[in-house]
């Protein structure tokens, strides 16, 4: 099969740039994804909230899923659920399988929009037994919005960031007594007001520089012994349930397969303002190469990248300027995208996005080049959190002057 | 064998790991009543499934020793059983590298006790050899000595294999059933377990880690004594498998073989195992100690690593004992056979070590008559490695079959249509780690993110059809 544009992952992202596609005039945009319905991650989380800066509008997961789903068959994009990219036979030459049998499809263009998933237990390397009953918060909302699992018992929440509060929500759903969110930060990191209305709805306490240093129990979960990281004294806390969430990392492997360049930061494919990675007329977007932002903002960039998608296809396009890395230093973790050309265009929005370790009131960042200082810019350094940083330095940045570094001052 | 009431057995193995399993399918081709009893759900739950995965050649064992005789055969029949029954085996070879002059010192003496174990084709290669084959390698090798034959295999299939193949051909699979007393009287054994009685005529001791206890309750035991060696590993996701081509083998120390990095049969890089002695015979922790000291470890062997992610971590423990070779003894009086302190090496020696009991038993007078018919040799097992095609690639099988189309895991590629497969098989899971062991399902690196929801759901639909089995 041969198509303009292949689109890997019908979430947020792969969906809102399916419909912009076609919206420009491109003709066959096929978007395959592997789970047996469109949608992505939204679609098994039943709070509300999405859809607010891409739709202008509130809905649930399930519903903004659903949205996105119907809008792009109806733009003429080709929507295949239960089909897996495989491979790639060539850089934009794929490998499908479905329950249709295993084929190939060569694109003129690829956009990667795999998403990002909470890294497990194991990744986090938290020693001990391996007894069921701990879960990541995407396996928790599958159990309980897609299956119906009831989880009595008690439960614990390691993280203290929006998903954990999402994963209290559910586990309260599913009849499980939340004992608390545990994080190793000093504070929780949502938003203030998500906090206050969990301790008044649900009286559930965030435990903060508290860690996970054991999990306990054979056959069935025990529990978890915890240790305090101001005092280094440690507890057992039982528990039916625990719940790892956050902590996301790409589903870059199809990424890494086509042979794109990762960026060490995000760990997702390194793009440029155009959400080109390094292999030309392969793209990607979305929670891919900034995990984890709400969908409104993967679907905005998968938007952003379809236009960059169409106007590559469209022909005539000059050679591509080299590529200048964007990196960060501690206590910034990344930053996306991760690339400039210049001259270049704005990336998505028309901000960078970065991320922190820590918790800064007021810090000053600086984009500095070569030494010298191109801007500086002032935010709220909150882990997990996005920081927002403009792009108006772009146009001061020196082809030939190396990568461009921000840090904080 | 004629004359056995009902609901006896001529013959009990204690024990449904890889080696309990392994005697199992080779007694099972004579005319015998045999029951296996366990009190695990499943076979191969214990030392069986945490290993290193290894088919070993026997190159570093003890010359002259029952292990050196039984690995070699046992690896030679493994390799011919394996390709038969599609148990998943690469032969990788394995470069054993040293890294300080005493280590580079050691080789010869090691490669001359490959010779003396009957092991020809080790060879040494050079430091230029070395990163030739290995780029990936941390700097810092002197040399190293090849082992061409050393293997990588499934340790999942290799136990369900046999355990399958004997069933068919009438064993019984007593399982959820804990010995905890023997009793010898009247010509019978009579084992009282957690799942009812057990009768039998002869009795084979292959508790693994149990086994001393067992040999206690039999003659007053005090010959041999477990002494449990926890092994932690690390599994690196797939990522990382370009890394590496070879097993890389530490120079041995006193107490084990060391820390190796080996691929995996599913793709995996593997990095262990830790070497603890532990009193806990359940005691499968990992500790953070012990993942730390192998993530350093695996960091100055393969440094690319520490940019890769772990997929998973487990511990196994090894049943070692105060001696150096296994403890395999007949006793004809008692109708007693006890194949205990197997140590590391059952699942590459397990074929050879099958072999070596059944002529034991019969010298020692356990009627051996062939059954009648044909041999119907062993089953075709799922196929579970990366080297060979798995059903998500193979077009004619989804044609045939849609349900080989639809990937359910992901990360592992598991199909819709292998776990249905393994739910209606001879001997199907008991639970998700037994679909696991099958499967490959949820054993990725979202350890069940996106998948273990649906994988439930299927094994929940499925039990009511287990409970009546």
């Amino acid at each position: 099969m041969n198509v303009d544009v292949l689109i890997a992952g019908a979430g947020p992202a792969g969906l809102a740039a399916a419909i912009e596609l076609r919206r420009l005039g491109v003709g066959r945009v096929l978007v395959v994804d592997r789970e047996a319905e469109p949608g992505g991650v939204p679609r098994h989380s039943a709070h509300t909230g999405y859809g607010l800066r891409d739709l202008r509008r509130v809905m649930t997961g399930p519903g903004y899923a659903r949205h996105y789903a119907r809008a792009a068959a109806a733009a003429g994009a080709q929507i295949r659920a239960g089909t897996t990219v495989t491979g790639w036979l060539a850089p934009r030459l794929a490998t499908l399988t479905s329950a249709a049998g295993v084929e190939t499809v060569t694109a003129a263009a690829v956009l990667l929009a795999t998403g990002c998933r909470e890294r497990p237990r194991a990744a986090r390397l938290v020693p001990g037994d391996r007894p069921p009953g701990v879960m990541t918060t995407g396996e928790l909302q599958q159990r309980v919005y897609l299956l119906g699992e009831r989880l009595p018992g008690r439960a614990l929440v390691v993280g203290a960031e929006h998903v954990s509060f999402s994963a209290m929500v559910t586990l309260a759903h599913a009849g499980a007594d939340v004992v608390a969110l545990v994080t190793d930060q000093s504070r929780q990191q949502s938003y203030a007001a998500f906090a206050l209305a969990a301790a008044a709805r649900w009286r559930v306490p965030v435990w903060t520089s508290t860690a996970v240093r054991r999990v306990a129990g054979r056959g069935r979960l025990d529990g978890a012994e915890l240790a305090d990281l101001r005092t280094g004294q440690t507890r057992f806390v039982p528990c039916d349930t625990l719940v790892f969430t956050g902590d996301w990392i790409p589903d870059h492997e199809l990424a890494r397969l086509a042979g794109t360049g990762i960026d060490p930061g995000t760990r997702g494919p390194a793009v440029d303002t155009t959400a080109e990675t390094s292999v030309p007329y392969v793209f990607a977007a979305g929670n891919l190469v900034h995990a984890a932002e709400t969908a409104d903002i993967a679907a905005l960039g998968g938007r952003h990248a379809a236009r960059h998608i169409a106007a590559a296809l469209r022909g005539g396009r000059p050679p591509r300027a080299p590529l200048l890395p964007v990196t960060v230093t501690a206590p910034l973790s990344w930053i996306s995208p991760n690339a400039i050309t210049v001259p270049g265009p704005p990336p998505a929005r028309g901000r960078f996005l970065l991320r922190s370790e820590a918790f800064r009131r007021l810090a000053r960042l600086e984009v500095r080049q070569d030494g010298r200082v191109l801007a500086t810019a002032r935010a709220r350094l909150v882990p997990g959190r996005p920081v927002h940083l403009g792009a108006g330095w772009m146009a001061r940045a020196t082809p030939s002057a190396g990568p461009v570094c921000v840090v904080l001052r | 064998m004629t004359g056995t009431p009902p609901g006896t057995a001529d013959v009990a193995i204690i024990g449904a790991g890889v080696v309990g399993a392994a005697i199992a399918r080779t007694l099972a081709r004579y005319d015998l009543r045999i029951v296996v009893v366990d009190g695990a759900n499943d076979v191969g739950t214990g030392t069986t499934k945490a290993n290193t995965a290894i088919l070993h050649t026997g190159f570093d064992a003890v010359p002259g020793s029952l292990e050196s005789r039984l690995l070699r055969r046992g690896s030679s029949l493994l390799h011919d059983y394996a390709a038969r029954a599609g148990i998943p085996v690469e032969r990788t070879g394995a470069l054993l590298v040293a890294w300080t002059s005493e280590q580079r010192q050691a080789l010869p003496g090691i490669e001359e006790k490959a010779r003396q174990n009957g092991y020809t084709r080790v060879g040494p290669v050079s430091a230029a050899g070395l990163y030739q084959r290995e780029p990936h390698l941390g700097p810092g090798a002197l040399a190293a000595l090849e082992i061409p034959d050393e293997s990588i295999v499934c340790p999942w299939t290799t136990p369900l294999a046999y355990a399958t193949e004997a069933i068919r051909a009438g064993v019984r699979f007593q399982l959820n059933s804990l010995v905890t007393a023997v009793h010898g009287e009247a010509g019978w054994h009579t084992l009282t377990t957690t799942g009812g009685t057990v009768r039998s005529r002869w009795l084979i001791n292959a508790a693994g880690l149990g086994a001393d206890r067992i040999d206690a309750m039999l003659d007053g035991g005090g010959r041999f004594t477990v002494r449990p060696r926890r092994g932690e590993l690390i599994v690196f996701d797939k990522m990382a498998r370009p890394l590496l081509g070879s097993i890389l083998l530490p120079v041995p120390a006193a107490r084990t073989k060391g820390v190796l990095v080996a691929p995996t049969v599913y793709g995996n890089l593997l990095l262990g195992p830790t070497a603890q002695d532990v009193e806990d015979r359940a005691d499968t922790g990992t500790t953070a100690a012990g993942l730390a000291a192998l993530l350093d470890a695996g960091q100055s062997i393969l440094p690319d690593l520490a940019g890769e992610q772990v997929t998973a971590t487990y511990a196994g423990l090894r049943a070692a004992t105060e001696h150096g070779d296994y403890q395999i003894r007949v006793e004809p009086a008692l109708r007693y056979a006890c194949v205990g302190g197997i140590r590391s090496t059952g699942l590459s020696a397990s074929l050879g070590i099958a072999e070596y009991v059944t002529d034991q038993l019969a010298g020692a007078g356990l009627a051996l008559a062939e059954r009648g018919g044909t041999d119907p040799g062993p089953p075709v097992m799922p196929y579970l490695g990366e080297a060979g095609t798995r059903p998500y690639q193979d077009a004619r099988r989804i044609a045939a079959d849609p349900g080989y189309g639809r990937i359910v895991c992901h990360c592992e590629r598991v199909t819709y249509g292998e776990i249905r497969d393994a739910l209606a098989s001879t001997l199907p899971p008991a639970d998700t780690g037994g679909l696991r062991r099958r499967t490959r399902a949820m054993n990725g690196r979202c350890q069940g993110f996106y998948c273990a929801a649906t994988v439930s759901s299927l094994m929940a639909a499925a039990r009511p059809a287990d409970g009546a089995a």
